[in-house]
């Protein structure tokens, strides 16, 4: 048995990242989830890595840039406004097929927007944030155990892959405690990394990490390998949570925590009567489309419940493609949907 | 036959993209030299940077990596934290280094991060054709200041070397020139000792080498180096900065 702890969901990630073998962080301070920085700066010196608060997101996502093109797992966390100064180094990262986890504990927005949870940065996370035609796995736990487990994952899919993996949480994850069992060993994926700039020793060629290349010809076949590699991820890659589905009329899809907010509402739904189940995306992208085609005969209709104004719902849509009714409710700025206001809007697609 | 002169192993043996009278080519086979002669190609990082010398990762037989705009400080300090035994270098523009990158070249040096930075500066953007420099002269046309660098529209160019020096960070700064034979011997003693002050663990080391841009200047190769030893050393003096008595 691993050891079993009362634990804040930000500082599970950092702990997580590290049982991952991450010995280089990264960060410049934003609320909701500094407190992965502070668990960072004093656990790193002890497991002899290193933490670094950059002089801004923009230095703290280059210093990931230079660590994971010397071989090493690397991370680097920040809230929304920040995650949008990442954008530029999280592109280049792409282009060059660098490993790295990036962690976004999602606060509301536009702008420097609040510092209540928020789902609103879906579409940057999952259609690409920067420039470029390109993706990160983003993983989006749902609990605090989740947050370590997804956490190690992501450090094992960002090498798998040669690829940014993103961790897409929101306040209230970040800021939560709940009991964690840690496993005693994880599950680490040795990969290999003879493409990385470390120093050739005068022993082989040397090695470049880059993402320009001028030629269009050349540029469209590094296209067609990323594309390729995306391809193989969405067949091998998607993950979802398929709860009491198996008689639902009503499906809500919800991802995050406000999926926990919807096995609520499936509770309450069904003690009135209500056959209502939850789909819950666990992979943002590559989106868990394999999971509607498992509910979609008996299914009436689906109802998407995100804490923004509605962008995973285009996502569902297209998977749904016009065969279900899709309906949406939700908060935005900081603001949590309720049991009560999903239940309202469930009678509401009832009553027809 | 005594060979008496030939390309340094750490410069690739293809021919450059730069144009006649450009001196990244003397700058880089400075670098290449002093990677020969100090016996470390071999853990050596470069880090390329955006602007004309963005794909000197073709010339150098280093391991290389190719930065964001201005981000190459930060993208070595990611490299040295990583492997502290490796030497690590960027190779910066003026562009790159003290308009995009401030923030990054300020704070690397701010760190004493044991890193060595080559910072070309030719008072002009090469790469996007001639457009105004934080190290632009005043008075100086450029594609951005057709009528002149004017001080109340555009500002003052900024001294990257006497900036730096205020810092406790930097073990070593110095400004040379390629002007002319002599000058490049002394670039040259300056790019080593940059490597040396690393490979010693004393960190920050720049060197700011005053380079030309013929074709954006609009002058031709031989106009160009008279430009830099009439006009730039002027505004940009030679000599060390910071580091003066540091013996390694």
């Amino acid at each position: 048995m691993g050891e079993r702890l009362l634990m804040k969901g930000n500082e599970v990630i950092a702990e997580a990242a590290i049982r991952a073998g991450c010995r280089h962080y990264f960060g410049y301070p934003i609320t909701p989830q500094t407190e992965i920085a502070h668990y960072m700066a004093k656990k790193m010196p002890k497991v002899g890595g290193v933490f670094l608060q950059a002089e801004s997101e923009v230095a703290a996502i280059n210093m990931v840039y230079g660590a994971a093109s010397a071989g090493k797992r690397v991370m680097t966390s920040s809230s929304s406004p920040g995650i949008s100064l990442k954008q530029e180094g999280i592109s280049y990262a792409s282009g060059s097929q660098l490993p790295a986890v990036v962690v976004n504990i999602m606060r509301g927005g536009p702008g420097l927007g609040g510092i209540q949870p928020s789902q609103s940065d879906y579409f940057q996370a999952t259609k690409g944030g920067g420039h470029g035609d390109y993706h990160m796995i983003v993983l989006a736990p749902s609990s605090v155990q989740e947050l370590y487990e997804l956490t190690v994952d992501a450090f094992n899919l960002a090498d798998q892959y040669r690829m940014v993996a993103m961790i897409l949480g929101d306040g209230v994850l970040g800021q939560m405690m709940e009991v964690v069992n840690f496993r005693d060993e994880e599950p680490i994926v040795e990969t290999d990394k003879s493409w990385c700039a470390c120093g050739h020793g005068m022993k082989r060629e040397h090695n470049t990490i880059t993402s320009i290349h001028l030629d269009p010809a050349v540029l469209e076949q590094w296209n067609i390998n990323l594309q390729n590699k995306y391809k193989t991820i969405c067949e091998k890659e998607q993950r979802y949570e398929i709860y009491k589905c198996d008689d639902a009329e009503i499906i809500i899809v919800a991802y995050g925590s406000v999926a926990r907010i919807a096995k609520n509402v499936v509770q309450v739904a069904r003690e009135e009567g209500i056959k209502v189940g939850l789909l819950r995306p666990i992979t943002l992208w590559p989106f868990p489309v394999k999971a509607f085609e498992q509910v979609m005969d008996r299914a009436k209709a689906f109802l998407t419940v995100e804490m923004s104004s509605g962008q995973m719902l285009e996502d569902v849509m297209l998977a749904v493609n016009g065969r279900k009714p899709v309906y949406f409710t939700g908060r935005m700025g900081g603001m949590i949907p309720r049991v009560d206001d999903v239940m309202a809007k469930i009678k509401e697609i009832m009553a027809g | 036959m005594a060979v008496v002169f030939d390309r340094p192993h750490a410069l690739v043996d293809i021919p450059m993209h730069y144009c006649p009278g450009c001196t990244h080519g003397i700058a880089h086979r400075l670098v290449a030299e002093a990677l020969d002669e100090l016996g470390i190609e071999g853990r050596t990082v470069g880090i390329s940077s955006v602007g004309c010398s963005y794909n000197n990762y073709f010339y150098f037989n280093c391991d290389m990596i190719q930065a964001p705009h201005g981000r190459a400080p930060a993208v070595a300090t990611g490299v040295k934290r990583s492997l502290p035994d490796s030497i690590v270098f960027t190779y910066q523009g003026d562009g790159d280094l003290a308009a995009i990158g401030t923030a990054e070249i300020v704070h690397a040096a701010a760190r004493g991060e044991n890193i060595t930075v080559i910072f070309i500066n030719n008072t002009i953007y090469g790469m996007t054709s001639g457009q105004m420099a934080p190290t632009t002269l005043l008075n100086q046309v450029t594609t951005t200041t057709p009528y002149g660098r004017d001080p109340k529209l555009h500002g003052n160019p900024i001294r990257v070397c006497e900036m730096l020096s205020t810092l406790k960070g930097p073990a070593y700064i110095e400004r040379v020139s390629l002007h002319d034979i002599k000058h490049i011997k002394k670039a040259k003693e300056a790019v080593r000792k940059a490597f040396k002050v690393q490979m010693a663990g004393k960190g920050f080391s720049l060197v700011e080498i005053l380079s030309t841009c013929p074709t954006n200047w609009g002058m031709n190769p031989l106009e160009a180096l008279d430009r830099v030893k009439n006009e730039m050393i002027e505004y940009y003096p030679l000599g060390v900065f910071a580091g003066e008595d540091l013996e390694v």
